[in-house]
């Protein structure tokens, strides 16, 4: 048993989290010390029959004196809050190209995908100093994502997309648990996070079972499943060019703007009626009963993949 | 009319009347107390059947730390581990954590308090028992066929879509027993508002009576919120009604949303009568008037109304949008202050007095520790990044536990001892009782104290197996557990015996100001020989000019007399 191992911080922003506790521990016992030694004090000096003086209490003790403890405690809690709180939420923080990982959660397992289709279960392996951008759905119960070397937790729910990006600065195994009770085996439901060099970590995919890409694998989709009848730049159907449009802000019929990123084309798929581009009828049929969330992360794939007029295959 | 002090007059002086009935012995049948509407004996009947749940509660978890002395999952199958903290989590919530101090000490004492004979509809009362006992049965009956497993928070899609256990028998016994809070808090603000004996104006209320009082109002507005929560959840599992299923346009977000709603009131439903009721053991004890009574009365509304609207706290890491995290990081904070304001005016309530330490006492310094030690760590869960961390761990379950158990139970043991010789008329044996305090403290910070440390280095709750790293805090918390558990047990041995042979308690042992201390103990059917007058405020230990005498025990103004 390694106590020295509990508190490893394995990414950036552990350490962080790590301080904030240390200065909120700090505050708490200066208070908790206030309390207790008074208490003990008065309890010893005032006991019954001790000689102590009684009588009224010092004018000190005043209605003043109950607002200016009252201001100090509200003053010194808000003080925490901006402090330590508002700061890392406020400050949206650019993300430099991460390295996009696929995660699907089940009763009662970890299923991984890699960018380059490498897939493995309840092990996740990463490359040193690299920032990544978990996403994530669940395929029954809610879940959770946590790793408490590198102080992340996020839900992972059904028909939802969630996102958690970390930065791992330290390589080794480290837990992965599931921290949403999620039914019978929920304690089984752990996992590997193995932090590589970029080097093994690169050599470490390259020799993993190969199969065809996300985006290939959505390519193949967006076939089969007859997007590309009427996306086709020259089908004869008025439907949107896709080319291009990931990360773009779409103009919709009702004046809104959005960016299309993963929930709003994952929205356009089962909820074509939500958000119409400008200038397009709104003909698009729901694939809500058609494809799945695997599929669906294929298709999110192939559009991101998509450069603006690049050359389609016919 | 403020002239009636001491001096001239004070209950115990008044020569003893045995012939009179009181409550206990007024029919003994038990048909007598099934259909009784006397307060008092309704108040002993929640005592009862919450007793039996703390002991069910307790008997489940104690079996599941059992099995967490080692890190494989060995003693019990994961199926009934679940089970068996589900059953703890939904037993000690609603069937001994919300009624615990309200329906006993409240049914008892509030009328007693405010020299009322009875609360204002006796038989509405005994319907909320009623109402207590039938949700009981459904829980009894859904532990019987074999449990369910969702834990109390019931989340969806879980509870209601993936789960193979008794869900809904479980829910439609906190569902009725819901009801039987919403109607004794109704009963307590009718009560309050229209029984109090001539004199007792508002900033008379015993501060006890004021915490039953916002609880009351707590319990009104959020518990039919938990209704049609569990309600929604129950039809999506029946009748395939989709609420809260994504897959057809519901969203399990909307539960957590409604559910925290009332759970996070519910916390102060459970911790302000435990604050209300220390405040009486420390001004009886300290022999001092309470520091600060209206702002101890501020600070419990200001707690029942900020209560409901931190519930997001619950979800910073469910998937809540940032900015709602933010405006609930920042409410949680708000809502710490009223909490140290009450620490720091029980400290200041010590100051200049005349100091014993009774069992009551020790309970309630005990209670001060814990209650600080939980409200402190409160502030690191209202702390995004370190709640990011430790949400879902024993740092939670560490954090929850000082307050509901630390906080609420240790004050139901001093109310407890404080009040026994009241309820029953017997003086119940001291060393036992200071014995068992402290056994209980001590037990109780071995359990606890180890699981912040294991939470913050990451070890999940509701875990049946677990990392061999953590097993120390685990071993710790079972060996704490064990304590813990026996100095539960032995006041049932002590206080069941001197309710037979303990010595007279006589009316007024504590010498306490308290309106409920100047009648018969245990006191007549309807609570005073004649109609209380109220003419002084609680806590009255000594003249405001003076402060309490350093050696003589004397009160000096009771807070009124009856007759």
């Amino acid at each position: 048993m390694d106590l020295g191992n509990l508190f490893v911080e394995a990414s950036r922003g552990a350490a962080e989290v790590d301080t904030d506790f240390l200065i909120l521990l700090l505050i708490s016992l200066l208070i908790l010390t206030l309390v207790v030694t008074l208490v003990l004090v008065f309890a010893i000096r005032y006991r019954r029959g001790s000689p102590a003086k009684r009588g009224l209490l010092p004018s000190f003790m005043s209605h003043e004196f109950e607002i200016g403890w009252t201001a100090a405690t509200a003053f010194l809690f808000i003080f925490i809050f901006w402090w330590l709180v508002a700061p890392p939420r406020l400050a949206g923080s650019p993300q430099t190209p991460a390295l996009q990982i696929q995660i699907y959660a089940k009763q009662w397992m970890w299923k991984v995908e890699h960018p380059n289709g490498a897939r493995e279960i309840n092990t996740l392996h990463l490359p040193l100093n690299t920032p990544v951008h978990l996403v994530m759905t669940s395929q029954d119960v809610i879940h959770s994502f946590y790793v408490p070397a590198f102080r992340v937790k996020h839900d992972v729910l059904p028909e939802r997309v969630s996102v958690l990006d970390f930065y791992p600065t330290q390589t080794g195994t480290f837990h992965l648990f599931c921290a949403e009770y999620c039914g019978t085996d929920h304690s089984q439901m752990t996992g590997d996070i193995i932090v590589m060099r970029p080097e093994d970590y690169a050599h470490w995919r390259e020799v993993q079972p190969q199969s065809d890409t996300l985006a290939a694998e959505g390519e193949a989709l967006f076939h089969s499943l007859g997007c590309s009848g009427c996306h086709d730049p020259a089908s004869p159907v008025h439907a949107p060019d896709l080319r291009g449009v990931y990360g773009q802000s779409v103009p919709l019929q009702d004046g809104r703007h959005v960016v299309a990123d993963d929930a709003y084309i994952r929205d356009c798929i089962l909820m074509p009626q939500l958000n119409v581009p400008a200038g397009y009828p709104p003909i698009m049929p729901s694939f809500a009963n058609v494809v799945d969330d695997s599929q669906i992360e294929r298709l999110i794939a192939y559009i991101r993949s998509l450069r603006p007029g690049q050359e389609l295959p016919k | 009319m403020s002239d009636v002090t001491a001096d001239t007059l004070r209950y115990s002086d008044l020569p003893p009347v045995m012939a009179t009935p009181n409550y206990l012995t007024h029919g003994r049948t038990l048909g007598s107390w099934l259909t009784a509407t006397d307060h008092k004996r309704i108040g002993l009947l929640y005592a009862f059947s919450i007793t039996i749940f703390f002991f069910i509660g307790s008997i489940a978890i104690a079996i599941d730390r059992l099995d967490l002395l080692t890190p494989a999952a060995d003693l019990v199958s994961d199926d009934t581990y679940n089970k068996l903290f589900t059953l703890h989590g939904i037993v000690m919530v609603w069937f001994f954590l919300i009624p615990s101090i309200p329906a006993t000490f409240g049914n008892f004492f509030l009328p007693l308090m405010i020299g009322a004979k009875d609360v204002a509809f006796p038989r509405l009362n005994l319907t909320s028992w009623y109402l207590f006992i039938i949700g009981a049965c459904f829980t009894v009956a859904c532990i019987v066929a074999g449990g369910v497993d969702t834990g109390w928070t019931f989340y969806t899609p879980y509870s209601s879509q993936y789960s193979h256990s008794y869900v809904a028998a479980a829910a439609a016994g906190v569902f009725i027993t819901g009801f039987s809070s919403i109607l004794t808090g109704l009963n307590f603000i009718a009560t309050t508002h229209m029984l109090r004996a001539p004199g007792m104006s508002w900033f008379r209320l015993p501060l006890f009576v004021w915490s039953m009082y916002t609880t009351s109002a707590v319990m009104i507005l959020a518990t039919p919120v938990l209704a049609i929560t569990l309600f929604l959840m129950t039809a999506e599992r029946l009748f395939d009604i989709p609420i809260f299923d994504p897959s057809q346009g519901g969203d399990p977000l909307l539960f957590q949303h409604l559910f925290w709603f009332y759970s996070h009131p519910a916390v102060y439903i459970m911790i302000l009568p435990a604050m209300g009721l220390i405040s009486e053991v420390f001004t009886c004890f300290a022999r001092r008037r309470v520091f600060g009574y209206a702002a101890m009365v501020y600070a419990l509304t200001a707690i029942a109304v900020i209560g409901f609207f931190v519930w997001g706290h619950h979800m910073f890491v469910a998937g809540e949008s940032p900015f709602a995290n933010l405006v609930f990081s920042f409410l949680s904070f708000i809502v710490a202050v009223p909490s140290a304001i009450k620490v720091f005016n029980w400290t200041a309530t010590l100051y200049r007095g005349q100091i014993t330490f009774e069992s009551p006492m020790l309970y309630a310094l005990g209670f001060l520790w814990l209650f600080t030690v939980g409200g402190l760590t409160g502030l690191f869960l209202a702390t995004i990044p370190i709640d990011i961390h430790v949400t879902d761990t024993y740092f939670v379950v560490a954090h929850f536990h000082y307050i509901m158990v630390g906080g609420t139970v240790s004050a139901f043991f001093a109310g407890l001892h404080y009040w026994w010789p009241k309820i029953t008329g017997r003086l119940y044996h001291e060393a036992w009782a200071r014995f068992a305090a402290l056994l209980m403290f001590f037990g109780f910070n071995l359990t606890f104290f180890p699981q912040f440390i294991m939470g913050y280095a990451g070890m999940p709750r509701r875990y049946h197996a677990y990392a061999p790293e953590f097993q120390i805090f685990h071993v710790l918390s079972t060996a704490g557990a064990a304590v813990l558990g026996a100095a539960y047990l032995m006041p049932v041995g002590y206080l069941i015996w001197s309710a037979f042979y303990g010595d007279r308690a006589g009316a007024n042992p504590w010498q306490a100001t308290g309106l409920e201390w100047q009648t018969d103990s245990p006191p007549p059917k309807d609570n005073f020989r004649a109609p209380p007058v109220i003419t002084a405020a609680p806590y009255e230990y000594h003249t405001a000019e003076e402060g309490p005498p350093s050696h003589e025990r004397g009160l000096h103004n009771v807070q009124g007399t009856a007759g």
